[in-house]
């Protein structure tokens, strides 16, 4: 099975998350996925980028770490930081359910899962998150083809 | 990213363009608030068709200006959304909430025709 991976690093500046998923997207393109996956994609990772920027590190700068592998038709992305962490992982895996302010809708992590097919979280008050998500491409082309 | 502002009749409209997330929210709010602040408007149309990425970011922009709008018996129209900006959208429920019309020429003629 053919597998590629990448691996990204730089500072939760909010002018990177824009780098994040554009580098994200361009390396996954290889495995030609159909737009509407591409963009998933690209949603996925401004989220989780966005959610350090504010959330993990909410007074200073910190790091974040991107890999980006890919095994066969499917691609394993993992996004970690070494932040504060996230106090009640069940409460914010829902549309809605976090306080909104700020024009924040808390909503970063309802979208990860509404556009991968997989997500899961670790974390640890004080010290960090990791999120990580699959997506199988390709899927709605051969779903369209079967129609 | 950038916010081309203008006034139609009692309704202001801000045209957009480029990508809507955490690094451009703050350049374009502050250019619509400031537009607001001037000048007693019935309704926001916020055109969305030269939109090419949304995130949650974005959309809580465009909820706050409902809200801000609102608060004062204000409408707002979103208009163009395609692609990504309207899976975006679909996904948060947001459709459910602010007003919606395909094009900025079909929100003009709607607001034309309430007068």
């Amino acid at each position: 099975m053919t597998t590629n991976y990448v691996r990204l690093e730089f500072p939760s500046k909010p002018e990177n998350v824009a780098f994040a998923r554009t580098a994200v997207s361009a390396f996954v393109s290889q495995l030609d996925p159909t737009v509407p996956e591409l963009a998933d994609i690209s949603t996925a990772i401004s989220e989780a980028t966005t959610n350090i920027v504010v959330h993990a590190y909410p007074e200073s700068e910190g790091l974040v770490r991107i890999s980006a592998t890919l095994i066969g038709q499917r691609v394993k992305i993992e996004v970690w930081d070494n932040g504060c962490g996230i106090f009640d992982p069940r409460s914010i895996r829902h549309f809605g359910t976090t306080t909104c302010n700020q024009d924040r809708m808390g909503i970063g992590l309802s979208l990860i899962e509404a556009c991968m097919d997989h997500l899961e979280i670790e974390t640890k008050e004080g010290e960090g998150t990791q999120l990580t998500m699959w997506k199988c491409l390709g899927q709605q082309r051969s779903d369209s083809g079967n129609d | 990213m950038g916010i081309e502002i203008w006034r139609q009749g009692s309704w202001l409209v801000g045209e957009l363009t480029g990508d809507l997330d955490i690094a451009s929210v703050p350049v374009v709010r502050v250019r619509l608030e400031r537009s607001l602040a001037k000048q007693e408007v019935d309704g926001l149309i916020l055109d969305l068709s030269g939109v090419n990425f949304l995130d949650s970011s974005g959309l809580g922009f465009i909820l706050g200006r409902y809200h801000q709008l609102a608060e004062d018996g204000g409408k707002t129209i979103i208009t163009g959304i395609q692609g990504q900006v309207k899976r975006v959208f679909e996904l948060s429920g947001l459709t459910e909430l602010i007003s919606r019309k395909e094009s900025l020429p079909e929100a003009l003629q709607a607001i034309r025709e309430e007068k």
